[in-house]
């Protein structure tokens, strides 16, 4: 079977992997009660027919009460512990060493941070992470406008952001793989295109990401390059968004400085191509409507002058 | 048949008034053409000669709750709170929730102000802002005075707010008063 990558069914860490173990008891369960709960109805459409209620033994029928209690009070008690062991032993899950996060949900995007005592080292990015396998991650999750839920299915459970709040979740991936997440707390227009894609790879290929994106962004090496930079300093794009590096530093819109090396653009709305970049930029609310960008009314020559830039920002 | 005629009259004007109510709802993702003009706009009434009178421009989203909301929003994200109060009473800005228009209360007027900026500190928001949102920023500078439809200004924040909503705003009379 081909990997999923938005699959509760097919987990990449431990804890996904209990969910899944959970997920097949209760499964197993409620079938075996569903069919006796149908069996057991449709005896008794089978038996009214006949007309022999009449000569019902009392015994009878309180021995089968009595068995049905007794299956029904094991069959739950079965669900009701493996629940409760399930959370508390996935909630106790050894994160020291963990990498640290912060995402923030907004309408209808993911604001990353890989926070770091030293402040000079924070990483700021968008919509896309990137996990060393085999290392706890530990992510805190805020709000900046109504309440969200991130759910990675391969990788573990969902947990709510709401504003005013610090949840915490925690996971590890056990292998390197593309994995999708999603927004699963109805957020609005745009709930369906908020998707955060992780990408768990091997411990020093994260470490060279991470160093990577800890530079500011790439210089303009060509004209069009640099006439690019002057546009969105100086246009409407500087309003909302940041660009590490330029004069651009605004925080209600996704991080631009490495935008050329990350997989899609809107949340998971469209690819990250020159061509996708361009209907975006050029008509955003024709691409996911609704979103909060304005069409920033850019000339073609604007335009093609700013994907050279943005397409640089490696 | 006088009487189909009424029930078919009585209808008509039922249908048209529901989209009266469309419009109110509206979400404009670009906006009209005929509101992209930004030439013309005279800030005094004074002028030499016998007065040539400003064309009139209406306000593309002062009868849109969409529009007029999405002003709400982005006169907080862009700060137009830090100088002019959060409701528009004024702080080291004029207040906006008063019947005073130092630069006049028009339309046009106002979406010039926000564009070209003004002398004692208001910063020149053109090619910056898009012109779509400085429209809704304009719609919801007239809601704060009670300028527009109280059936479209907005009727809550987002967010706690002591001040009482812009739909309740009880309309001002414009004044024009000129530069301190």
């Amino acid at each position: 079977m081909p990997s999923a990558i938005q699959s509760a069914l097919q987990p990449a860490g431990i804890e996904a992997l209990r969910i899944v173990h959970l997920w097949w008891i209760f499964f197993w369960v409620c079938t075996v009660v569903w069919v006796l709960v149908a069996g057991a109805t449709l005896m008794a459409v089978a038996s009214g027919r006949r007309g022999t209620s009449a000569g019902v033994n009392e015994r009878r029928v309180t021995g089968t009460v009595a068995a049905a209690t007794a299956v029904s009070t094991v069959a739950l008690l079965i669900l009701l512990t493996t629940s409760v062991v399930t959370d508390r032993v996935n909630a106790s899950l050894d994160t020291t060493n963990a990498l640290q996060l912060q995402i923030t949900g907004w309408q209808w995007w993911w604001d990353v941070q890989y926070t770091n005592p030293q402040a000079s080292l924070n990483v700021v990015t968008a919509n896309e992470i990137h996990i060393p396998v085999g290392r706890p991650i530990r992510v805190t999750l805020l709000s900046g406008d109504v309440i969200h839920s991130l759910w990675i299915p391969p990788l573990n459970g969902k947990t709510d952001l709401i504003p005013g709040r610090a949840n915490e979740i925690w996971f590890i991936a056990d292998r390197p793989g593309v994995y999708r997440g999603q927004c699963a707390e109805f957020c609005g227009t745009q709930h369906a295109k908020m998707a955060l894609t992780v990408l768990a790879e091997p411990e020093d290929q994260f470490q060279r990401w991470l160093t990577a994106q800890r530079s500011p962004a790439a210089s303009p090496t060509t004209p069009s390059e640099q006439r690019g930079r002057e546009i969105v300093e100086r246009g409407p794009c500087a309003m909302c968004h940041a660009i590490q590096g330029s004069t651009a530093g605004a925080r209600t819109a996704p991080d631009l400085t490495h935008i050329a090396t990350r997989s899609t653009i809107g949340a998971g709305s469209v690819p990250n191509t020159r061509g996708y970049l361009a209907g975006w930029i050029a008509d955003p609310q024709h691409v996911k409507p609704g979103n909060k960008m304005p069409a920033p009314g850019l000339s073609s020559e604007q335009l093609l002058a700013v994907l050279d830039y943005l397409e640089s920002l490696k | 048949m006088t009487r189909a005629l009424v029930a078919s009259a009585g209808l008509l004007v039922a249908v048209v008034l529901a989209q009266a109510g469309c419009e109110r709802e509206t979400r404009h993702q670009e906006l009209p053409a005929a509101a992209n003009r930004d030439v013309g706009v005279r800030l005094t009434s004074l002028e030499p000669g016998s007065p040539q009178g400003n064309p009139l421009v209406t306000s593309p989203y002062q009868n849109n709750a969409w529009g007029l909301s999405e002003g709400k929003r982005l006169y907080g994200a862009f700060n137009c709170t830090g100088c002019h109060g959060l409701a528009g009473g004024g702080a080291i800005g004029p207040a906006l929730m008063d019947d005073k228009w130092i630069y006049g209360s028009q339309p046009d007027q106002i979406f010039s102000s926000i564009s070209q900026g003004r002398p004692d500190g208001m910063p020149s928001f053109g090619g910056h802002i898009p012109t779509q949102q400085i429209w809704q920023l304009v719609a919801y500078v007239e809601s704060m005075s009670g300028q527009v439809p109280q059936d479209a200004a907005p009727s809550r924040s987002d967010a706690q707010s002591v001040a009482k909503p812009e739909s309740r705003i009880e309309r001002e009379p414009a004044r024009q008063t000129g530069h301190r």
